[in-house]
């Protein structure tokens, strides 16, 4: 449904999104994650026809978004980052106003307002002017105008920021529900909330693509990462070489407290050395109070992207 | 062009739901009576809209630009652009939907004006024939300080930066270019003259429609809607 072939943007000398590829199907929901400043925002104004990509390629539903521009404008909702809306205007008068631009007849307009508010829980509210809205609100009236002409595809930008706690989890129910309908790409930077909602997730960091897959898919990726945390009990210097020297084992790093030694050990591959290890303990005759294997969450994932990102940004 | 009425609407309900419609048609009415006790209505005095119309283009170059700074400054800085531009609409349609929004705007402002035609009624003849010229001379004029007023707002994203690059220009090709061109001769006099923006108002006043004039009025209003349209386009290649 969303084709990106190496897609970049540069404003001036900044690089803001470079060579992207990506694709979403039909029916997927993509999560699209990234720190913030990472390109994000640009890349879905590309998408959404609101600027020109400075080289590559997109297109939605087979319409390329610079040739075709129209033709994809008609197929996506969009619901940009800040929520902009006419403040002046009441809820009905604006949707009616957007009904009109999209080329919706009067009777399929108060269909389609009536649909959409009652979806995005503002009937009540459907007579107040715009400015006069909470924040939440004016991201419910964002998110009706784009779903007005019932689109193919939603695209979403940071459609949470900035609710309360109650209100994101309500979006993204909304969203989850949407789902079934449309094919939707919405950015966060925020992991948890992709995690729960999406099908796939796309990183993006520093305008580079990092990761992309199903969230499992990304677990094992990253599962490779994975270390082995034990504490032992007995001679620390023998227990250094013993371990060091058991097959498979990468590298240790230990630490001695209260009369125990933690051990935190990285194995190479998907080698277990978890029997391996308690075998040689009981062989020593030394005693283990502790033996996990410490799988790094998506969430640490993400952070060490971050991280290296803004290294690499430093250096 | 389906988009055009729809965003011409929303400009006109826009400009009657914030105040400056109403203070902009207050003070208008205000400084247009002002100048009418001033010029007309007194013992002695002519008993037409001539010594009124004579300073229109001065009241017209100050007044709408007010009404036509907020059109597209007010989008960029709002943010409301990046909707208005995804939706299925092109830039050829938002600064006709706007410009038309102005202009019926307008037409309501010169509504005001002619009412003062109902008093002179009281005490003289009318000319209906020169106020029907006078009245295709303003709209003309109108337009074209419109049409400036929408380009300079599609250039920036601060109101205040869009009426002050209106009104400077509009004042120096209304007054000072003709002022300029008595002072100045060989070519560029003779081409100040031509761009003289009071000099051909001139003719509508007496009651003169020169097709000149008109030519000179529409064709630099279709100029300035058009570099309103690719100031609002170069977005796309930026």
């Amino acid at each position: 449904m969303i084709n990106v072939k190496n897609l970049s943007k540069r404003y001036g000398q900044v690089v803001a999104v470079d060579r992207i590829s990506f694709e979403v199907n039909e029916g997927e929901i993509v999560g699209f994650l990234g720190p913030n400043g990472a390109g994000k925002t640009s890349t879905i104004r590309i998408l959404t026809c609101y600027h020109p990509a400075t080289s590559g390629s997109a297109e939605i539903g087979g319409y390329d978004v610079f040739s075709n521009s129209q033709a994809v404008r008609r197929l996506i909702g969009y619901l940009p980052e800040s929520t902009p809306l006419y403040p002046e205007m009441r809820v009905r008068e604006y949707l009616n106003f957007r009904g009109k631009l999209h080329g919706l007849g009067s009777a399929d307009r108060a269909g389609a307002i009536e649909k959409v508010t009652r979806r995005c829980w503002l009937s009540e509210f459907i007579d107040r002017p715009i400015g006069q809205l909470s924040k939440g609100m004016r991201q419910r009236v964002g998110l009706a105008d784009a779903l007005l002409h019932n689109p193919r595809v939603l695209v979403l930008d940071e459609p949470t920021i900035g609710l309360d706690p109650t209100q994101i989890r309500e979006t993204r129910n909304l969203i989850r529900e949407l789902g079934r309908d449309h094919t939707i790409l919405f950015s966060s930077h925020i992991l948890s909330e992709v995690e729960q909602v999406c099908s796939r997730i796309i990183i993006i960091a520093g305008g580079r693509l990092i990761a992309a897959g199903t969230p499992d898919e990304l677990r094992r990726q990253i599962s490779a990462d994975s270390r082995l945390i034990a504490e032992v009990q007995g001679p620390f210097a023998a227990i250094r070489t013993a371990v060091a020297n058991l097959g498979g084992v990468d590298g240790v790093e230990i630490a001695e407290s209260d009369g125990w030694c933690r051990l935190a050990i990285s194995s190479n591959g998907s080698a277990d050395i978890r029997a391996p290890l308690a075998k040689l303990v009981y062989d020593n005759g030394w005693s283990i109070r502790e033996l996990r294997r410490e799988t790094p969450t998506l969430e640490d994932f993400f952070v060490k992207i971050i991280a290296q990102q803004s290294g690499a940004v430093r250096t | 062009m389906r988009s055009v009425t729809p965003i011409t609407q929303r400009e006109l309900s826009a400009f009657f739901y914030s105040p400056i419609a109403y203070a902009v048609l207050a003070i208008f009415m205000l400084t247009l009576g002002v100048l009418f006790m001033l010029t007309t209505f007194r013992p002695g005095g002519d008993a037409s809209l001539r010594n009124l119309v004579e300073i229109m283009p001065l009241v017209l170059a100050i007044f709408l630009p007010v009404l036509t700074m907020r059109l597209l400054a007010e989008e960029f800085r709002s943010g409301t652009i990046e909707t208005l531009m995804t939706a299925p609409v092109n830039e050829t349609d938002v600064i006709l939907g706007k410009f038309l929004g102005a202009v019926l705007f307008y037409l309501v402002m010169l509504v005001g004006l002619f009412a003062f035609a109902l008093v002179v009624r009281a005490f003289g003849r009318i000319d209906f024939g020169m106020l029907l010229a006078t009245g295709i001379g303003l709209f003309l004029m109108g337009s074209l300080y419109l049409a400036v007023g929408l380009f300079f707002s599609a250039c920036t994203s601060n109101q205040i930066i869009a009426v002050v690059c209106t009104i400077v220009p509009l004042l120096v090709f209304t007054y000072l270019a003709e002022w300029v061109a008595t002072e100045a001769t060989g070519a560029a006099g003779l081409l100040l003259h031509h761009l003289s923006i009071r000099e051909h108002f001139r003719d509508f006043s007496r009651g003169l429609v020169d097709l000149n004039d008109s030519i000179f009025f529409i064709t630099s209003t279709v100029l300035f809607l058009f570099l309103a349209v690719k100031v609002l386009e170069s977005r796309r290649w930026r």
